[in-house]
């Protein structure tokens, strides 16, 4: 009895949270029949907002994929003095808004800012322009990467990596050969869970981007546009989309799971 | 033997260290660039005009109405987080039913769903067009309701390992002396998860507090009522008052700091007898 009422509980705030509110989305987005939803999906700032969307997740990935595999390298085998404060600005953007991070950003590189004059004088658009959204994504998806790495190096341990270096293997080729196949699965499961996050960031990009219809509108930017202006099959619309990205994310996710936990 | 053997390891042992420097010279340029410069510019703009000013400008009704709301909610979601979620993780560890696998990897929808996508289908289930006629639009219950859905997976993710690894002999053990189930949770089981249920409420509470993305279309962000931090902020960088911003956003990332500093805390005593 106990069991059936734990698992009714359970089950029961699943639906009520979360896979109810997912599943209006599919009925809302088929509302007015799949015509109507093709057009304002085809609509050219839906679409420009869709590849801006990209473009930046397309920068912000790798850029963390690598600074991720090297940042968990350099805390786990190196041992230097100040791991600890590099681990805990590298956990920083868990715990942080993603607007404070979008307004600290707009300070650094708007016109008072520090870099902003050096920026403005050399004729370069950082903020209300891709540059900024790009850092204000790699800022919040910053962690993934690394902390899906950092467990796996220190499980692995170091003594293939010093039989190869033993044998001659050069640091470069040791990296290849030895570590990078043995973090593969850590190091991949980091870029589904990064890409998600680049896919999905609003609060840090709405602040720095200006929300410019057409240019540097994003698709979450664009959901809420659509939504604000009343065109609300169009927010639909998009979120259907994005709804569809993040169900082949959450497959890649259950598929390339460290197995910590059996699911059967 | 040969004499090329000693030069070579020099050479090898060199490299290493450049390798060495390389990565870390690479690590903390991107952290500067990335994540301490735009934090230094942010708690340096907030201190443009003295302590005194900052003081003034983070204790405004609205500013305060608003941080309170944000860490209000993020209290409570991240109270029934730790009963839902502790609840949720035994479930999926101890109870087997069909599609279980399936509820497990449902759980990490919030983790892959596009914030502002939660908040619109939450607005479509219970906002004024609600088909099973719960509208609870623009209130601090849909605030709530936002929050819980984002900071669903913390606590189940945290928890779920360190129930699955439990040896069950004590709590067989428990049972056959005579324990009550209650107790057998109470002071078998509880005491062991309780880092894991710990950490996974401080990531929700800190989520929470910073969330904008689920709550900005269905809380209706009016001052004093349904303004949440994240939005107060956001609002005044859209007025050009960055020094109204600057501030609350400084008292946010206090709070992010403090957050971070418990859970390390957290693991620090986990690992206790690692060190030891």
């Amino acid at each position: 009895m106990r069991r059936y009422s734990l698992r009714f509980v359970a089950l029961g705030y699943l639906l009520l949270v979360l896979l109810g509110p997912l599943a209006m989305i599919f009925w809302r987005a088929f509302d007015r029949g799949a015509g109507h939803l093709w057009t304002s999906l085809s609509d050219p700032n839906t679409v420009h907002a869709f590849k801006i969307t990209l473009i930046v997740a397309a920068i912000a990935v790798p850029l963390n994929t690598v600074f991720g595999v090297v940042c968990a390298l350099a805390i786990v085998r190196r041992r230097f003095r100040g791991a600890g404060l590099v681990n805990a600005i590298v956990d920083l953007p868990l715990a942080l808004s993603p607007v404070v991070v979008g307004l600290s950003l707009f300070l650094l590189y708007g016109r008072t800012g520090w870099f902003g004059h050096w920026f403005q004088a050399h004729g370069v658009q950082i903020l209300f322009a891709l540059p900024s959204m790009v850092i204000a994504t790699v800022f919040v998806s910053l962690p993934f990467v690394a902390r899906e790495v950092v467990p796996t190096l220190r499980e692995l341990g170091d003594e293939q990596e010093q039989a190869a270096h033993t044998l001659g293997a050069s640091g470069w080729t040791t990296f290849w050969r030895i570590t990078l196949p043995s973090i593969r699965w850590a190091v991949i499961y980091g870029v589904v869970l990064t890409t998600a996050r680049c896919l999905g960031e609003y609060g840090a990009v709405a602040v720095v981007s200006g929300h410019i219809e057409g240019q540097t509108e994003t698709a979450t930017l664009r959901v809420q546009d659509a939504y604000e202006n009343f065109d609300v099959p169009g927010a639909y619309g998009i979120s259907l989309v994005l709804a569809v990205m993040s169900v082949v994310v959450l497959v890649a996710m259950t598929f390339f799971k460290p197995n910590q936990e059996v699911t059967a | 033997m040969y004499a090329g053997a000693p030069v070579r390891r020099r050479a090898r042992q060199s490299s290493e260290g450049a390798a060495a420097a390389l990565s870390l010279g690479f690590t903390t340029a991107f952290l500067s660039v990335v994540v301490v410069l735009p934090i230094a510019a942010l708690v340096w703009a907030s201190r443009d005009n003295g302590l005194h000013q900052f003081w003034q400008v983070a204790t405004q009704p609205e500013a305060v109405a608003a941080l309170e709301l944000s860490i209000g909610a993020a209290v409570l979601v991240a109270l029934v987080n730790a009963v839902v979620g502790t609840i949720t993780a035994w479930v999926l560890v101890r109870d087997d039913f069909r599609g279980k696998s399936i509820v497990n990897a449902v759980i990490d929808l919030p983790f892959a769903l596009p914030t502002i996508v939660a908040g619109l289908t939450l607005l479509a289930l219970y906002g004024p067009q609600s088909p099973v006629g719960l509208d609870v639009a623009f209130t601090r219950t849909a605030i709530l309701l936002a929050l819980l859905f984002v900071t669903l997976p913390f606590v189940v993710r945290t928890v779920q390992p360190v129930l699955h690894e439990l040896d069950r002999e004590a709590e067989e053990a428990a049972r056959s002396l005579g324990a009550s189930e209650l107790r057998v949770f109470a002071s078998i089981v509880l005491p062991n998860i309780l880092p894991g249920i710990l950490s996974g409420v401080a990531l929700a509470f800190a989520r929470a507090v910073g969330e904008i993305g689920a709550v900005v279309l269905i809380s209706g962000n009016l001052p004093y009522k349904t303004e949440v931090a994240s939005v107060f902020v956001f609002n005044h960088i859209q007025s050009g008052d960055q020094s109204g911003a600057a501030a609350v956003a400084v008292v946010m990332l206090l709070i992010s700091f403090a957050t971070l500093l418990a859970i390390g805390g957290i693991r620090f005593l986990l690992t206790r007898h690692e060190r030891a």
